[in-house]
């Protein structure tokens, strides 16, 4: 399994682990300071599921045809890091207390998912081919 | 890869690209103080995520990886180009009649078609999920 893929699993199923982590405590803490329901959805959807689907879609889809394939490695990278960096911004700001900085963590936060999911799009669509 | 497999990842990454870039302006007008006209976009972005994306994504791979049977292919293709029909039509239905507010009725067609798809690729594919046979070395 190349590195990138094991990043993007290991990465998300601590998502996994952090998402049922606090619906656990928001089941015993029912009163208590929870995280927001479109941040749990997004922890699980964006941060398990789709980054387990881009992690198997990089190993095991079928390979680059021409040479693009470093090119594209790096660019898997920046996918990577928009994504993670995306929903960590967007979890401080919906988590946090109200501040001058969670208008422009939105704002950053969507560009930067925004930007993973567009690389995706573009490094796997190639790879979408028939025999 | 197969054409259908083919065709169903390619609507399922456009989906995903589509659903992102609604994503990021729903959120993003939660950081600058523009019109929340944009919020009532959020069906479709629901609809392009969940169904769209990765209902569709598994969709097109199952089709692509589960065992073939012997002199039998894939079995049912037609069920599965249905299915894929049914789906894309049901995510539509349901997407766009849920940013437009439309009737019930609409909302309802939307999730029968996406019923159906599922109907129809559980038919195609449940004779393609089986056990390995077996077979005994000849000695």
């Amino acid at each position: 399994m190349p590195l990138l893929s094991r990043w993007f699993i290991r990465t998300g199923l601590l998502y996994l682990l952090v998402a049922l982590t606090s619906s656990l405590v928001q089941a015993l803490m029912p009163s208590g300071t929870t995280i927001a329901w479109p941040t749990h959805l997004h922890l699980l959807v964006v941060g398990w599921l789709t980054q387990l689907i881009f992690g198997v879609a990089y190993w095991m889809f079928p390979r680059y045809q021409s040479g693009l394939g470093l090119r594209f490695e790096r660019l898997g990278w920046i996918c990577y890091g928009c994504l993670n960096l995306g929903l960590l911004l967007r979890v401080a700001a919906e988590s946090g207390p109200e501040s001058s900085w969670q208008a422009e963590s939105f704002v950053a936060s969507a560009l930067l998912q925004l930007i993973a999911g567009w690389v995706f799009v573009v490094t796997t669509w190639p790879r979408v081919r028939g025999r | 890869m197969p054409a259908l497999t083919v065709y169903a990842l390619r609507i399922a990454l456009s989906c995903l690209g589509i659903g992102f870039t609604i994503g990021a302006l729903m959120l993003g007008v939660r950081g600058v103080s523009a019109s929340s006209e944009v919020l009532r976009l959020r069906p479709l972005h629901l609809e392009l995520l969940l169904i769209g994306w990765t209902v569709q994504l598994a969709f097109g791979v199952a089709f692509w990886i589960l065992p073939r049977r012997s002199g039998l292919g894939r079995g049912n293709e037609r069920l599965a180009w249905g299915s894929l029909l049914l789906l894309n039509l049901g995510v539509l239905i349901v997407g766009l009649g849920g940013v437009l507010s439309a009737s019930a009725g609409v909302l309802i067609a939307g999730r029968s078609a996406e019923l159906l798809a599922g109907l129809a690729f559980a038919a195609h594919a449940w004779p393609r999920g089986r056990r390995y046979s077996l077979r005994k070395p000849s000695s």
